[in-house]
């Protein structure tokens, strides 16, 4: 840590330059040429058309990036948990719709391309009203203050007309004939272009504001706010801008959201939004700043993939939440961050062995635990959905014993060799860890 | 207002408190002994409720509703030790925010689980014929004979756990782990163990709730969200580590339920007796002029922010939230 500091001082600026960020942030600069292409190997070219899921799931996967990274910024790096950050999304997207709607009235001539300002200022402005009050208290209190806010809020959505809707929501049209560019924003890939465009520039200050002495005050807020109070520092004061801050980013993806969607209901504001944000950023990992991104990729692709194939999505997210908090407390990125030391010793290698035997029975358990789970699924809601299970053209009969014996051998089997195959990875990862800490110790 | 002004109403309405008020108690007594000592945010705790509904819905379409009363929170109370011992004890290690996040995730499979093995709808889970009846008439008005029994089994568990923890080994032990758990485990006893007792017992008083809070209510998956973050709040207002306060909690909570239901006023009302009206062109005319009726979801949400901000401790906490 203080050795790269050191580096970074002491590095002549002039080196710095268009190269030194190509080599520096090329994860990222790879990540945005990846997003913008992608679309385009999907495009339908006897038809000129783009595939409308996988677009409608590309500008997802952005604007979830957003909020789970605005979620991080609370969770991750302030140690705040917040249970209500859907609220922040939600209200920045009912301001974006009210103002959308004026603007297609004529009342002011705003480009569309920077309604996602307006978004970010209208959460910036609740986050500052609702965070004078979360943030007055932190851990537990702060938590509860929070699920508090966004039930409260949940309920207003339901009750209030004027501003919210109701029941109804708020709908309102993105065509609103200005643009910086003469762009009409009908076609969805084109708001996929603008949410691309939002995503790098929020994801790019999000980076910047982590290295900020803003963005290491929270931490150390995190870490022990006793002690920073004895520095000088008002912890309360630090939890205050990063939640004020956090609100606005988490405005920018609500109002992606309505470009989206052109409408903005109470769903926007309501606890499972919020425990979306809580999942992504969890399984990503909170300890890494890409670790959400990853965590926002990977829920919405299996939200939206499984929940084409079964309906019993929750569970599996649900399982997976909870290996995570297990197995992983650092989520997908602290698994990748733990073979770091490894990788740099050189001895990666080592460690594929056990890595690839691992393979089957995690297959094994995979296989047998979603059998199951459908098995549960099909017997009841499947039923009343009038619905079969079918395995490529075999049906399979959820009442009948044979799917279930299968089922219940898979993951017996499955479960027995996996320990096996775990024992031998953790002999072999101490093996590893024990070589590369030796000639440290001789040294 | 004239609605005050009956007095049927007032009783009727006081009565129906009480009872909702001791069966938020009932949820809420096992939330604050496990909140306290464990230091667990329980997110799991309602949907130990739904299952002691669901439970006593199939065993009693088996042998009926006075066994179930018996079985289905035993189950509950099997399955939270199972979840404490097997689970809860191994995520301890990664810290409060990992435990708490496991048991958000076990309500996410409960809930999935409830729906794949009962359905997605309701279930009839009713109330017992012996007790389907009205128990007395308070000015033409009914009082049913299953609300007398609900508040009878309240006042039952109520005085059982007061016994249990005033009059046992075990109830000595818990009631200091509430306060200084390290010094119980510093003096020999087997914390990990009084963590299991109060995690099952916790359970056990969720899976009773919901049986019989469940024939009352609706039996349906969503049950569980809809009562978990009421039970959060009476659990963070009465005060981390006071039992009293928990039900004195429930009861203002059950209270303020039930009479925001029946008092059909508005903010413009009392302003219009404080001689301003409220034109329906005032920007705020919508906030103003929304009858009490309608606000009552908000109300335990308001409670639990200003006791938050104001009183951090809550009624009767002995620490810190």
């Amino acid at each position: 840590m203080s050795e790269s500091a050191v580096r970074t001082a002491t590095r002549p600026l002039a080196a710095e330059g268009a190269a030194g960020l190509l080599r520096r942030e090329w994860p990222w600069l790879a990540a945005l040429t990846f997003a913008v292409i992608v679309p385009w190997f999907f495009f339908d070219w006897t038809t000129g058309r783009h595939s409308g899921f996988i677009v409608s799931v590309l500008s997802q996967i952005g604007i979830m990036i957003i909020f789970a990274l605005s979620y991080n910024m609370l969770m991750g790096q302030a140690g705040l948990l917040s249970f209500g950050h859907a609220v922040l999304l939600g209200l920045g997207g009912y301001v974006t719709a009210h103002v959308v709607t004026a603007a297609k009235g004529g009342a002011f001539p705003l480009p569309l391309e920077l309604t996602p300002l307006v978004g970010g200022l209208g959460g910036f402005g609740f986050a500052i009203v609702l965070g004078y009050f979360a943030t007055k208290q932190r851990a537990t209190a702060f938590a509860m203050i929070t699920l508090g806010i966004g039930e409260l809020i949940t309920s207003c959505a339901l009750m209030f007309q004027t501003f919210f809707g109701g029941e109804g929501g708020v709908s309102t049209n993105r065509m609103t004939g200005h643009s910086l560019f003469g762009l009409g924003y009908g076609p969805p890939i084109q708001v996929y272009y603008l949410i691309v465009a939002w995503t790098a520039v929020s994801v790019a200050a999000m980076l910047l504001l982590t290295r900020t002495p803003l963005g290491r005050m929270a931490n150390a807020c995190r870490d022990n706010f006793e002690r920073a109070q004895f520095v000088g520092y008002d912890p309360r004061m630090v939890r205050f801008v990063q939640f004020a801050l956090s609100g606005f980013f988490a405005g920018i993806a609500g109002a992606l959201y309505t470009l989206t969607y052109e409408i903005v209901t109470y769903d926007t504001v309501a606890a499972p939004m919020s425990a979306n944000a809580l999942l992504m950023t969890y399984i990503g990992g909170v300890g890494v700043f890409a670790g959400p991104v990853v965590g926002a990729v990977l829920v919405v692709l299996l939200q939206s993939w499984v929940s084409l194939l079964s309906n019993s999505w929750l569970v599996y997210a649900g399982v997976l939440f909870i290996l995570m908090v297990t197995f992983a407390p650092g989520g997908l990125a602290g698994l990748v961050m733990m073979h770091q030391p490894i990788w740099r010793a050189g001895r990666l290698g080592r460690l594929a062995g056990p890595y690839l035997r691992l393979l089957g029975p995690v297959l094994l358990v995979l296989v047998g635990f979603v059998l199951a789970v459908e098995l549960c699924s099909f017997l009841t809601i499947g039923t009343a959905q009038g619905k079969t299970l079918t395995l490529s053209r075999i049906t399979i009969d959820p009442h009948g014993g044979p799917p279930w014996i299968v089922a219940g051998l898979l993951l017996a089997a499955g479960g027995l060799w996996l320990r096996h195959a775990m024992r031998g990875l953790a002999t072999a990862w101490q093996a590893v860890t024990e070589e590369i800490k030796t000639p440290e110790l001789r040294a | 207002m004239e609605g005050l002004c009956h007095m049927e109403v007032l009783l009727v309405s006081l009565l129906n408190g009480l009872v909702y008020g001791m069966l938020l108690f009932m949820l809420a007594s096992g939330l604050t002994l496990i909140f306290s000592m464990m230091g667990v945010l329980n997110f799991a705790h309602a949907s130990m409720y739904m299952l002691g509904a669901y439970f006593a819905y199939s065993v009693s379409r088996v042998i009926g509703f006075w066994p179930a009363l018996v079985v289905a929170p035993a189950l509950c109370g099997a399955l939270g030790a199972l979840i404490e011992m097997y689970a809860l004890r191994r995520v301890h290690k990664n810290g409060h925010i990992a435990e708490l996040l496991f048991t958000v995730g076990l309500a996410f499979i409960i809930e999935k689980a409830v729906q794949m093995a009962w359905g997605l709808l309701p279930v009839p889970y009713r109330v017992p014929a012996a007790l389907d009846r009205a128990l007395f008439h308070v000015y033409g008005s009914n009082f049913h004979a299953y609300r007398g029994f609900m508040l009878l089994i309240s006042v039952l568990m109520f005085f059982a756990i007061w016994l249990l923890l005033t009059r046992t080994r075990i109830g000595l032990v818990i009631q200091a782990a509430l306060t200084h758990p390290e010094m119980v485990g510093a003096l020999g006893h087997n914390v990990p163990r009084v963590f299991t007792i109060v995690f099952a017992g916790g359970s056990v008083l969720a899976g009773l709730a919901g049986v019989i809070g469940g024939n009352y209510l609706v039996t349906e998956p969503s049950m569980a969200a809809t009562m978990g973050p009421i039970v959060f709040v009476v659990v963070v207002f009465g005060g981390l580590g006071s039992l009293a306060g928990c039900f004195v909690a429930s009861l203002i909570m059950g209270l303020v339920q039930t009479f925001a239901v029946v008092l059909d006023v508005s903010l413009a009302d009392l302003l219009a007796r404080l001689g301003v009206t409220v034109a329906s062109t005032n920007p705020l005319a919508e906030v103003l002029t929304i009858p009490l009726p309608r606000v009552g979801a908000l109300l335990p949400y308001l409670m639990l922010i200003l006791v938050l901000l104001i009183k951090p401790r809550g009624l009767m906490g002995t620490r810190d939230t």
